[in-house]
């Protein structure tokens, strides 16, 4: 979304999710408490909601934030009358102009998506702490409660805590199955932008925030091929955002498109990393995906599109990601190079895994249709209608039942 | 900061093992303590148990009395082996520890990590 409104509120958005993860990092460092580093900030963040609106932005939002996240640590030490070096520490450690702290940043990724934390709290949680986002946003998005919310937030932080995980980026031995973990959540943070349009309200966009922090990510390690793989394959996707709605605020399927509205500069990054990461010489799932996107990406039309090519990504992908979904997309392009017989064929293989997933039906209703099944298509519609709850969905469901 | 880690195993799973695997893994085993007590990762004494089939378990009864029953504390397939008291920077280093546990070859096994409260800090 490129008309949001400019004021108090975006610039807030920008400065938090550049500054707020190197000073939660910085702070943790200084206080050795993530806990309270943590909390700082997050009361930093609503404390500049609050001010930024009343008395406007100031010069320098990030020093600002720093600033107020310090005297905050400061305010908690003291009041849990402990730490009294660090408070030393604190006064005396005067904050400098810029934080250019991208390895503090990414310490703290590692950090909030450890193995050892429970997965559902690593999203929400990197979310807060690495991004900035409050918690009153985070729910809003994942439209769970606030309350709920909070406390996973709470517990995963207390975990990081008492289990003395560290923040630090691992050794690079250990660094590919961690790295994993990281790119994974930070796939998530856009692929809830992507499906929901609940949004977060505050001019936050979950779509900005995943490209940025994949971007982070990239820089901070380009001799690993899959955060490369992952900048390319969100920058794909967000080159397709324009033209996935409709005026009316319809879904439009990528094969009904318009393909002039697609950003090609955005494309074109893309390809210049996938490039990169390919002369790297270690393929993973999100360079896979992303070479699958590219592909879309450079085909004039869906009739176009080089269906064999696509096939062969996706047993490409396979060998690194088994997961139901992935064999579920393969589908369609099987069904492009050997018909819709064959597809149907493998696709209902996969109903013991999909059976209540919405895209399944969808995509068999797709096959039928082709297979001149009307009746069976019409169905397979309506259970796909029947589990989807997105109103985006649910509107092009709807269009197809009519 | 200190961890005790506890070595888990499966008794009916080690009962199929091939002859002479238990003998070199213990070798094995030796070995990783030799490694790691040179490495200064050690923080306290550990222990080995005797077979869980020696284990006696004190718990609350319903009207709280105290209950004693043979057997371990839970009825499990995988029971605890043995510990070790480790110190060590950060859950990352007892994780490579861990990961480098000689039984782990062997199905069955684990190793669980647990932080020890550190009290008057």
């Amino acid at each position: 979304m490129t008309d949001r409104p400019s004021g108090p509120d975006q610039a807030l958005a920008v400065a938090v999710r550049a500054e707020a993860g190197a000073i939660v990092a910085s702070l943790a460092r200084l206080v050795g408490d993530f806990d309270v580093a943590e909390e700082a900030v997050q009361d930093a963040v609503v404390e500049a909601l609050r001010n930024w609106r009343a008395k406007g932005i100031p010069d320098r939002p990030g020093a600002w934030l720093q600033l107020a996240a310090r005297r905050n640590a400061l305010d908690r030490l003291r009041r849990q009358q402990r730490h009294l070096k660090v408070l030393e520490r604190l006064r005396e450690d005067v904050p400098g102009d810029e934080l250019d702290d991208a390895d503090e940043r990414v310490a703290l990724v590692f950090a909030c998506c450890h193995p050892a934390l429970p997965a559902d709290a690593r999203l929400p949680l990197t979310l807060r702490a690495v991004l900035g986002l409050t918690t009153a946003q985070i729910a809003r998005a994942f439209l769970v409660s606030e309350a709920t919310l909070a406390q996973r937030i709470v517990r995963a932080k207390r975990k990081i805590v008492d289990k003395g995980i560290a923040l630090t980026v691992p050794a690079p031995e250990d660094r590919a199955a961690r790295l994993d973990d990281v790119l994974t959540v930070t796939y998530l943070v856009y692929n809830e932008a992507y499906v929901s349009s609940s949004g977060t309200g505050d001019d936050r966009d979950l779509a900005d925030d995943a490209i940025w922090l994949a971007g982070v990510l990239a820089t901070a390690m380009p001799d690993e091929p899959e955060t490369l793989g992952l900048l390319a394959l969100l920058r794909l996707q967000h080159a397709r955002r324009p033209a996935r709605f409709g005026g009316d605020g319809v879904l439009v399927l990528l094969r009904d498109q318009d393909r002039s509205l697609w950003d090609r500069s955005a494309i074109g990054s893309a390809d210049g990393l996938l490039e990169r990461a390919a002369g790297l010489r270690r393929p993973g799932r999100f360079q896979l995906q992303a070479a699958i996107a590219a592909c879309h990406a450079s085909s004039p039309t869906w009739e176009a599109t080089d269906w064999l090519q696509i096939l062969t990504l996706y047993d490409l992908l396979l060998r690194h990601d088994r997961s139901a979904v992935v064999r579920l997309n393969r589908g369609v392009a099987l069904g492009k190079v050997r018909g819709a017989e064959v597809a149907l064929e493998y696709v209902d293989g996969l109903a013991p895994d999909l059976a209540g997933y919405h895209l399944f039906h969808a995509i068999r209703a797709d096959l039928l249709h082709t297979l001149g099944r009307v009746d069976e298509a019409h169905e397979a519609n309506r259970r796909a209608l029947d589990l989807t709850s997105n109103a985006a969905e649910r509107n092009l469901l709807l269009s197809r039942l009519r | 900061m200190k961890y005790v880690l506890m070595f888990t195993d499966n008794p009916e799973l080690d009962a199929r093992l091939a002859p002479g695997a238990g003998e070199e893994t213990y070798k094995e085993i030796f070995a990783w303590f030799e490694d790691h007590d040179r490495a200064g990762h050690f923080a306290g004494s550990g222990a080995e148990l005797q077979p869980v089939t020696t284990a006696t378990t004190v718990r609350a009864g319903d009207d709280g009395e105290r209950v004693v029953v043979d057997g371990p504390f839970a009825e499990s397939k995988e029971v605890v082996g043995g510990f070790t008291i480790i110190d060590v920077p950060d859950l990352d280093a007892a994780i490579a520890m861990a990961r480098t546990w000689p039984p782990l070859k062997h199905p069955g096994h684990s190793v669980e990590i647990r932080p020890i409260v550190e009290h008057g800090e």
